[in-house]
């Protein structure tokens, strides 16, 4: 089967090469077979995908269109709500709910022909850089399997990866799609702030959380997005603004792009990350971008901020689970108060329980103005610098992560070092703008190293003209 | 250290939390780092800066709203679903009022 790509499966789809029915088989009993080996899956849906691979069967062979991504194998992270299919987080608190409702992005991709094989594992409420906080165990790199995948979405960036789905949905709150895409390989969208509709995603830190797309090529990327993006009135925060034609914004010229590379983010970058980012940069400007060096000054403090507003948030969405409407509840007797104590404390992982009480004492009466306002006004200045910036250039360039895929267990003990670890890609995330990254090249230990773009809002079909462009000059 | 135990424990109080005495001793640990970290902040000026709660862009000031129309609602029986203990149509919970 020819189906390495959306269009590749559309025309075996339509060439009769084989139906929808069967490559959903075929793709479902190759993720049964490769979990094992990387543990990205947490539940297959085989009832499901075989009923929506069968829709598209149907319209086929009654001549009707059968949508724009037709018998494509989608992987879906299990933050993301899939109606009678378990949704846990990968958190023990949700290890048995089960979804009255489907999310609107679930919905979108199915309407649109899209097969769900199941869903993927990611760190507990999507809180980490390395997929090792998931209460089901650590996903492992499909590249090299004693190391992490990157977190949170790294269930979706492995499925993509070890190729048992051909696209597959994350959520990125601080860089958890690009850090996977790149640790794994793959491209990772995170689109514009309010681009896609969150309606039917577990509430993470609002005004950060963002849905996107994992794909193998820019281009399947694209469609998937522009099938995904546009106004859904169950989300208020998803934006009225048109949604373009991706992929035939694909192709196009790249001569002449004014793209800039912000020297706070080169002085991190170590050894073989920083060469390949700096030989990506080479190929830019053969391609005929006209590239200089930007200042975004404001970066040295954008951790420290991120981790503010992050962990401020969560404690506040994460008050749901109290054992009372869904989720686990604690077996231990005692008042209603010492039920939501104990049901909180048993059931959460440690990752998470460090940031509901750094989110609670950033938002504690004394320490409000010091940390959370003081986090919020820095927020202004990180995106202040990303506004001035692209009054110059149409695009910024620059690495996702300091360093290629690390070890399994060589962070986790250290919770500092892991959130320095998302130091790039956590700007575009408070800035609200879109980003993806976009395999530029592997170590001489053959581990994927990713190139981020980053481009003004709303400004996608930019991001992936460049990203198109270059990954045809790279392959 | 940046935070007492008894600091840590009283926000655990504030977060609903129960926490065991390593819990603690970690927490202690951890949060006093990355507060620690965190104290950088500090040193930016933001004299007359707003606080930024949402990220902004150029939109219809109506983006956020939309017709207030009826929608069938969940309904009991599926609002209930995945309680831990449901009865008689309620969420069950432990006696919070003594006879």
């Amino acid at each position: 089967m020819t189906a390495d790509s959306i269009a590749g499966i559309r025309a075996g789809l339509l060439a009769k090469e084989f139906s929808a029915a069967e490559l959903a088989r075929e793709s479902l009993a190759a993720a049964e077979r490769e979990n094992p080996r990387t543990n990205a899956y947490l539940l297959f849906c085989s009832e499901r995908a075989l009923e929506a691979a069968e829709r598209v069967d149907k319209k086929i062979a009654a001549g009707e269109e059968p949508g724009p991504l037709a018998g494509v194998p989608v992987a879906v992270k299990d933050v993301i709500l899939t109606k009678g299919v378990r949704t846990s987080c990968g958190s023990l608190v949700l290890e048995h709910y089960i979804p009255p409702y489907d999310a609107t992005v679930v919905e979108r991709i199915e309407a649109a022909g899209g097969v769900i094989l199941g869903k993927t594992n990611c760190d507990e409420f999507a809180m980490g850089s390395s997929n090792e906080n998931s209460a089901f165990g650590p996903v492992r790199n499909p590249v090299a399997p004693d190391r992490v995948p990157g977190g949170s979405s790294g269930g979706s960036a492995a499925a993509v990866a070890q190729k048992t789905a051909l696209v597959s949905l994350g959520s990125d709150t601080g860089g958890s799609i690009r850090q996977p895409a790149s640790f794994c390989g793959v491209v990772g969208v995170t689109p514009t702030y309010g681009r896609v509709s969150r309606y039917g995603l577990v509430a993470f830190a609002s005004s950060l959380d963002h849905i996107g797309p994992f794909a193998r090529s820019v281009r399947d990327a694209a469609a998937v997005l522009e099938v995904m993006a546009g106004r859904d009135p169950l989300d208020s925060t998803s934006a009225e603004a048109p949604v373009p034609d991706y992929v035939s914004a694909l192709d196009g010229e790249v001569r002449g792009m004014k793209l800039g590379v912000p020297v706070e983010y080169m002085k991190h970058a170590t050894g073989e990350t920083a060469a390949l980012i700096g030989r990506s940069i080479d190929t830019l400007r053969k391609l005929g971008c006209d590239v200089r060096d930007i200042s975004l000054p404001a970066t040295d403090y954008a951790i420290d901020t991120y981790y503010i507003i992050c962990t401020a948030e969560a404690s506040s969405n994460l008050a749901r689970y109290d054992g009372v409407r869904y989720g686990f509840r604690s077996k231990a007797s005692g008042t209603l108060s010492d039920m939501y104590r104990n049901t909180r404390g048993e059931g959460f992982g440690t990752e998470v329980k460090r940031r509901i009480m750094l989110g609670t004492y950033v938002l504690s009466h004394g320490y409000y103005d010091a940390y959370y306002l003081k986090a919020q006004k820095v927020r202004a200045l990180i995106t202040r610098d990303f506004t001035k910036a692209f009054q110059s250039v149409d695009a910024i360039v620059a690495p996702v992560s300091p360093y290629p895929a690390f070890r399994i267990g060589e962070k986790i003990k250290d919770p500092m070092e892991m959130y320095l670890s998302d130091i790039y890609t956590i700007t575009g995330s408070l800035a609200g703008i879109p980003c993806m990254s976009v395999p530029c090249g592997a170590t001489s230990e053959g581990l994927p190293v990713g190139l981020q773009i980053l481009c003004n809002h709303f400004h996608e079909a930019k991001m992936f003209r460049l990203a198109d462009a270059f990954e045809r000059s790279t392959i | 250290m940046k935070l007492t135990e008894k600091e840590v424990r009283y926000v655990a109080h504030l977060a609903n939390l129960n926490l065991s005495d390593a819990e603690i001793e970690h927490m202690v640990h951890d949060l006093g780092s990355i507060l620690e970290h965190m104290d950088r902040l500090a040193a930016v000026d933001t004299e007359g800066v707003e606080p930024m709660s949402q990220v902004l862009y150029e939109t219809e000031e109506t983006a956020a709203l939309r017709p207030d129309v009826e929608r069938a609602p969940l309904g009991n029986e599926l609002a209930l679903a995945n309680a831990p203990a449901p009865g008689s149509g309620y969420f069950k919970v432990p006696k919070v009022i003594e006879r």
